[in-house]
């Protein structure tokens, strides 16, 4: 008698679990699934009640309205140099620190650790204007090196790649490499970069899709159409009161679709990229 | 004795030499970031504070005017107006995430689960979306036509639709609800990470001593993910008062002219690159750098003082 009462109790609890996640899912996926059929449609079928759930034939025809809008691969393009060049950078940086303060004895090392903990801090709008102005006094307005410059700093890095160096680096085999009379630099690039190369992945993904998505420097920075990222570009698709949905979302939805195979692919990386990045 | 005397103080010698050149090595492998730091970092923020004290439109000379600025920004309705959407929407779209974001990651770490990782990853997809992806979607689901698909939902609940792009309300839950979709799953993969730290020991034994599942959900995984807890409540209270490109991508065109969604940044932003009034864009850094110094300490001693009041309760 009081067997089946339990396993009933169970069984519900169970399904309150699959109900409140499928629904978490559905809602999660949901937008994503709704930009496809809006790319798809026309225009009209937005004004339509109830409104369209199902995929429509106008892929083709929106994709080319964006193109005349903006510069689609040309700003995908500025936008994949952009990351690429500012998490090599990031990473070189982040490692040598890094390996500098895991494995170094020098004056004052906690405190410049403390410190560039502490650069965390300051809120990336506090020196945007000044910012500004030194960008534009050097010439770099609407570049993609004045973009870039900014995305160079990167103190989480250089914590990340701290902790990860001295845990996953012997000493011994430093001291071993000194011996044989190996420079500090052929250390950190013979023993130490090969070791660390899980760690690049982490902190490289942290980092390439920090920049991808950001949007207030690139947006202040970046004013010729012809410079514009992705994000830009795709910011500009609405910036028009005359707006065409299918159009938008189609640009929103090829800019979207790669992140997204790259994701499904990698995700596991993605999600321990969250985790080691704010836990620790 | 002589040679190993000799051998003694060559070996001191090379040692200490060598320990000189680690030292410069050490120095110079962290030069770049401080190099940089210093430039497009440190010059900067210390520039703004200067700056806020003078009247400047960019190409002229700098004129000095005191805390003039200060007065100008505090005496604008408009600043009070884009703080209080910036709460507003900080407070519609962060906190529930913190719920429903521990409620996520405990039914996700539930042992009998299935397709965990299918969950896992699609909760968490919102995140790697760009944030003007986001907005843009949003800005097309929660349109001021009859026929948006938001409009239409409610129509079926009876409600009549709303203009989410214009009105004072609309906008603000449209953007809120928006911040809240793309970050709940980040927020649920730390508290996840979190849970998975406890010990199996303290559930098997709290199961020992006759807890259900929801007592020990209250009673040891709440707990025990504190740190997680106040460490989201700081990231997103510093983020929602840094709010700034999804109010401006989802008004598109009207982003700097309208005021139901203006946020301080934005105001921030206008002042200095659509009005050339650099001063009082300064100025209104500072004022937003101390409003967030003391809604983040507040917000985090809250948050470190709730189990305590439970354990002394």
């Amino acid at each position: 008698m009081h067997k089946p009462t339990k396993k009933r109790k169970l069984s519900l609890g169970k399904i309150f679990v699959y109900l409140f996640l499928s629904l978490a899912s559905i809602l999660s996926l949901f937008p994503f699934y709704w930009m496809f059929v809006m790319a798809t449609q026309t225009s009209s079928a937005y004004n339509s009640i109830p409104p369209t759930i199902t995929p429509g034939n106008m892929m083709v025809e929106n994709f080319q309205k964006v193109l005349l809008q903006i510069d689609f691969f040309g700003a995908l393009w500025t936008s994949f140099v952009l990351c690429s060049i500012v998490t090599i950078v990031v990473l070189f940086i982040s490692s040598l620190a890094g390996f500098a303060f895991a494995k170094f004895y020098f004056p004052a090392k906690n405190l410049l650790f403390i410190t560039i903990l502490l650069t965390m801090i300051i809120p990336p709008q506090l020196g945007l204007i000044p910012q500004y102005f030194l960008i534009a006094k050097a010439g770099l307005l609407d570049t993609l090196a004045g973009v870039m410059i900014l995305f160079f700093l990167n103190p989480l890095g250089i914590f990340l790649m701290r902790q990860y160096i001295s845990d996953s680096v012997p000493d011994e085999l430093i001291e071993a490499a000194k011996l044989d009379g190996c420079s500090n630099f052929k250390i950190y690039r013979s023993i130490v970069l090969p070791i660390i190369l899980p760690a690049f992945a982490t902190l490289g993904i942290i980092v390439f899709t920090a920049v991808w998505g950001e949007f207030l420097w690139q947006f202040t920075i970046l004013r010729d159409p012809e410079n514009y990222t992705i994000q830009v570009a795709l910011a500009s698709l609405s910036n028009t009161f005359n707006v065409d949905f299918g159009m938008i979302l189609s640009g929103v939805f090829w800019a979207t679709v790669p992140l997204i195979i790259i994701f499904l692919l990698f995700n596991r990386l993605f999600i321990s990229s969250i985790t080691e990045g704010s836990v620790k | 004795m002589d040679s190993a005397y000799q051998k003694g103080k060559k070996g001191k010698k090379k040692k200490l030499s060598e320990k000189k050149k680690d030292m410069v090595s050490a120095y110079l492998y962290i030069a770049p970031f401080f190099i940089i730091f210093g430039v497009i970092g440190l010059y900067p923020a210390i520039f703004s504070f200067y700056l806020a004290f003078q009247k400047w439109n960019g190409l002229g000379d700098m004129s000095f005017v005191g805390l003039d600025n200060f007065r100008i920004v505090l005496e604008d309705p408009l600043f009070w107006k884009s703080l209080y959407n910036t709460i507003i929407i900080g407070l519609i779209g962060t906190a529930p995430q913190i719920v429903i974001g521990i409620i996520l990651a405990i039914l996700l770490n539930v042992a009998f689960l299935r397709f965990r990782s299918f969950f896992r990853v699609t909760i968490f997809m919102p995140y790697i979306t760009s944030m003007v992806a986001v907005a843009l979607i949003f800005s097309v689901l929660f349109s001021d036509h009859e026929s948006s698909l938001a409009n239409y939902v409610l129509g079926l609940f009876g409600v009549d639709p709303v203009s989410w792009g214009t009105s004072e309300w609309g906008t603000k839950i449209a953007i809120s609800i928006m911040v809240f979709w793309r970050w709940v799953g980040y927020n649920t993969i730390i508290y996840l990470a979190g849970i998975q730290s406890i010990s199996n020991d303290v559930y098997e034994a709290a199961t020992i001593d006759g807890a259900n599942k929801i007592q020990q959900a209250i009673y040891i995984t709440l707990p025990l993910l504190k740190p997680f807890i106040i460490l989201t409540v700081f990231f997103s209270t510093v983020g929602a008062l840094q709010l700034f490109s999804e109010p401006t991508v989802f008004l598109g065109a009207a982003a700097f002219t309208r005021d139901e969604a203006m946020t301080v940044v934005m105001y921030l932003y206008r002042d200095a690159f659509r009005l050339q009034s650099f001063g009082t864009a300064s100025a209104t850094a500072i004022i937003l750098l101390v409003i967030i110094v003391i809604f983040a300490a507040i917000n985090t001693y809250l948050t470190s003082g709730i189990g305590k009041k439970k354990k002394r309760g």
